[in-house]
């Protein structure tokens, strides 16, 4: 167990400067930051003397050296947009997009799931026919164009919910929450739906799926047989077992909700880490982007390794083979 | 004795609740496409920049509604010889921390912006040298001739030198950081009628009105939050539920969306910003054309076919939706020098461009790439289209290669050595003046002097060379203006580019509100009222 986690964080070590270098070399084909940095009036003197100053003159390999040093220091460089250091960036825009994240992740599981059990339990029920039909409708709209019908329907027909932003926050320390005033909470509802829709189908069209084949296995046949109720049965054994695929989906969902939340972020004018990101390819904010990809790199790393670890605690299956536990990871 | 204290406190809250809004406090909310990225007057030389914080800091000489210019922090600011100039600060101004306004702070700001980390080198660089006469009165000398020193110096905000030292802000936001610089980054300190009370740059600007401000304003408003929000449906449904007064850029197509809406109306004007085209008319043999050994734009009579294929009355109509205003000068009406009887666009005559095509040896006409921005202008890529579709009918195959700005202002700036054939522009002098268009696009390109920065083609003509610097330092009204009509002439009658059209400023407007929509696509708040 030890040991597994051991070579997991240093294979993630690995990941990382895989990604940093494969960003670094994309960088070369964004453009040019300089003309975002100056007016239309600067001397051409003054845009070479700052593409100097910002070292975009110099090698790859010294450039990219330089920011693996800088970044193990924790050091991530100063915006060129802002000014500012982009490590104050990222903590203020951290919580709202996390705060997001975490929310629609949550809303797909607690309606996922329940939605899934009762799809697979009731294979031929009307409702659960209704349920799968507007599931279709979560996995093929795409996210923004959910976002902009929502905004449309209940932003600009009802006037029930705010059309953009995350409303008033409150801060606690670095965290800034919307949880805890009435218009953070309009605010987070949209979008959190746009993006909990289609995790929600697929958690639900999985439980589903992982319950009809559970349902049929023995063990469920003797438990059956030994008289168990059908909650118990159901919900203490079976659904147990089906949760393996469900935490990894959900892991790998959400580290690309948070890394992706980049399009309901920008529909919404969230103020979260993707519409930073995006803002910062489209004005060539090279700090700001490396910093951004090598921290959702690291998310994911971390993500995975806790989906891993979380098997051992659900699947009574694996805790009973250690030793082939290990290479399970 | 406890639930006597909850009572107690429950009816405090109350009455706070109930008395939150005061008596005539009047909220403004307003949305733009960008980000405000930082509250330092000299950090970045960009139109929407420039005019947020007129509304907070206060140049010398400021513009009006109409864009006249009127005294601002200078109460008299007279030319007393060639080179020098007599300046007298206003009296009783006072900056939002309650510190006097004199002649100091503006020495210390004209200090500031030749600091490293600021924008504004080029305007602050038009004064060689300031003569401290007393506590409100300095001298300015010019390294040149300048008649038009006051409207250079419109962008350079004064701020207060005390204020500056305690921040330790005595140098602009630099971008390798550092503590300098970083509190006017972040906070502002101003003598205009609005104070920022608090600042996420991408998120949201909240300001307040300053009471102790100099002038009686037309505006009413008390408090003022500026939201930014990048996508255009986003910002057009903001307005159209209320939650915003003002939003702009709105998209052309959605301007009958708004005249249907209640309470909401598009409110558009030409811009000040001319777009056009260009040829490189230095290489011999053109970068992305199948023509070799020789350039097709070296030839005028090419370079007139081209302007004969160009419809700009159909782009007008069908790609601007009949709100771009035709033009045949690179500079609008509302520039100074601007000649009217100049301004009309070359009649469309495809007949005409192939005759001069095959005159010139292209009868079967030639490929050639086009370099366009998308996210620049106005429905900037879909011009270049029709465009191109127009260059076809008489022959000339033109590929578009559209991208996004930071990738096409990469590829054909000088700094990538004007990597280009055949391109679309769009420009405003900043002066509001024919000469800042003339110097950077039309003038041949010297390296040294840095002119002809932005004239991607490299016209270049000895008449013009001769007569730039020229304008630039004759103060008789008359012959400078007689001067620019020259070049301009010169350079229509050469083609030397093929100005299309004045683009459209496009707001949208609630009903609640006035507002003055200025050619240059500012919003002054000290014009806003709220019915």
């Amino acid at each position: 167990m030890f040991a597994f986690i051991i070579r997991r964080l240093l294979q993630s070590v690995l990941v990382m400067l895989t990604v940093a270098l494969i960003a670094f070399g994309l960088f070369r084909f964004v453009g040019d930051p300089i003309n975002n940095l100056v007016g239309q009036d600067t001397t051409l003197q003054d845009r070479e003397k700052l593409r100097e100053t910002l070292g975009l003159n110099d090698s790859f390999i010294v450039q990219f050296g330089r920011y693996v040093i800088n970044t193990a220091k924790g050091d991530f460089g100063y915006s060129y947009m802002h000014r500012r250091p982009v490590k104050d960036m990222l903590v203020e825009r951290m919580p709202a997009t996390l705060e997001l994240s975490i929310i629609s992740v949550l809303m797909a599981l607690f309606i996922g799931v329940p939605m899934g059990v009762y799809t697979g339990l009731h294979r031929n029920g009307l409702l659960a026919k209704i349920f799968m039909s507007m599931s279709l409708i979560g996995i093929s709209l795409p996210t923004f164009l959910i976002g902009i019908m929502l905004i449309l329907l209940f932003g600009v027909m009802l006037r029930w919910l705010p059309t953009f932003g995350r409303g008033e926050v409150v801060a606690l320390g670095t965290w800034t929450t919307g949880l805890l005033t009435v218009s953070g909470l309009k605010a987070l509802i949209m979008p959190s739906i746009t993006l909990a829709l289609f995790q929600m189908t697929l958690i639900m069209r999985l439980v589903r799926s992982e319950m009809l084949e559970v349902l049929r296995t023995d063990y469920i046949k003797f438990a059956r047989a030994r008289g168990l109720s059908n909650r118990a049965v159901n919900f203490g054994h079976a659904l147990k077992n089906t949760l393996v695929p469900v935490i990894t989906i959900t892991g790998l969902q959400l580290g690309s909700v948070i890394a992706f939340a980049i399009i309901t972020e920008s529909v919404f004018q969230w103020p979260g880490m993707g519409k930073m990101f995006i803002e910062a390819v489209a004005d060539v904010d090279i700090p700001v982007m490396a910093a951004y990809l090598c921290l959702i790199a690291l998310f994911f790393v971390v993500i995975n390794l806790v989906v891993d670890l979380l098997y051992y605690a659900v699947d009574p299956r694996l805790r009973i083979d250690q030793g082939a536990g290990g290479g399970h990871g | 004795m406890r639930w006597k204290s909850t009572v107690i406190a429950g009816a405090l809250a109350a009455a706070t609740a109930l008395a939150a809004p005061s008596v005539g406090a009047k909220e403004f909310k307003w949305a733009f496409q960008g980000n405000l990225n930082s509250l330092d007057p000299h950090g970045l030389f960009e139109t929407f920049t420039i005019g947020f914080h007129g509304n907070m800091y206060e140049p010398l000489i400021a513009y009006d509604d109409k864009m006249n210019v009127v005294p601002a922090l200078a109460e008299s600011f007279t030319q007393t010889g060639p080179n020098t100039w007599r300046v007298k600060m206003r009296p009783g101004v006072k900056f939002h921390n309650g510190n006097d306004l004199t002649a100091d702070d503006f020495i210390f700001s004209w200090k500031r912006a030749l600091t490293e980390g600021s924008d504004m080198k080029v305007p602050a660089g038009k004064i060689k040298e300031i003569k401290k006469i007393d506590e409100m009165t300095f001298d300015i000398i010019t390294p040149n001739p300048n008649p038009i020193l006051p409207r250079d110096l419109l962008i350079l905000y004064v701020m207060d030198k005390e204020w500056s030292i305690e921040h330790k802000t005595t140098a602009a936001t630099n971008l390798k950081g550092g503590e300098e610089g970083n509190y006017a980054n972040l906070n502002a300190n101003g003598t205009g009628p609005f104070m920022v009370t608090s600042h996420a740059a991408g998120v949201k600007t909240t300001l307040k009105r300053f009471d102790g401000y100099w002038k009686n304003i037309p505006s009413n408003v008390s408090k003022a939050t500026f939201t930014p929000v990048s996508q255009d449906a986003t910002r057009v449904a903001a307005l159209l539920s209320g939650e915003m007064d003002l939003s702009y850029p709105v998209p052309v197509q959605d301007w009958q969306r708004l005249k249907d809406a209640p309470g909401v109306q598009p409110l558009a004007g030409p811009e000040a910003r001319t777009i056009f085209l260009g040829f490189d008319q230095v290489r011999d043999e053109l970068l992305y054309s199948n023509i070799k050994g020789k350039n097709p734009f070296k030839d005028v009579r090419v370079r007139k076919a081209f302007a004969h294929a160009i419809n700009v009355e159909a782009i007008k109509k069908k790609v601007m939706r009949g709100s771009s205003v035709p033009a045949g000068l690179m500079v609008a009406p509302q520039i100074g020098g601007f000649a009217s009887e100049l301004n009309a666009h070359w009649k469309y005559d495809t007949a005409m461009s192939k005759k001069l095509l095959a005159d010139a040896g292209y009868p079967d006409g030639f490929e050639v790439t086009m370099d366009c921005p998308n996210d620049r202008y106005v429905n900037d890529e879909k011009i270049c289209q029709a465009a191109a579709s127009m260059l076809a009918r008489v022959g000339v195959k033109v590929k578009v290669l559209a991208q996004t700005k930071s990738k096409y202002f990469g590829k054909v700036l000088s700094q990538n050595n004007y990597d280009t054939s055949f391109y679309l522009l769009g420009w405003t002098p900043g002066t509001m003046d024919s000469h800042q268009a003339i110097e950077p696009l039309i003038a041949c390109r010297t390296k040294e002097k840095g002119r002809g920065l932005f004239n991607l083609g490299g016209y270049c003509n000895e008449r013009i060379h001769a007569l730039a610097p020229m304008i630039e330092s004759e103060s008789d009204q008359t012959k400078r203006a007689n001067m620019i009509k020259e070049v301009f002439k010169i350079h229509q009658d050469e083609v030397g580019h093929i100005p299309l059209h004045q683009q459209p400023l496009s707001w949208g407007v609630s009903d609640r509100v006035t507002v003055n929509q200025r050619p240059d696509n500012v919003l002054d708040l000290r014009y806003v009222v709220v019915k």
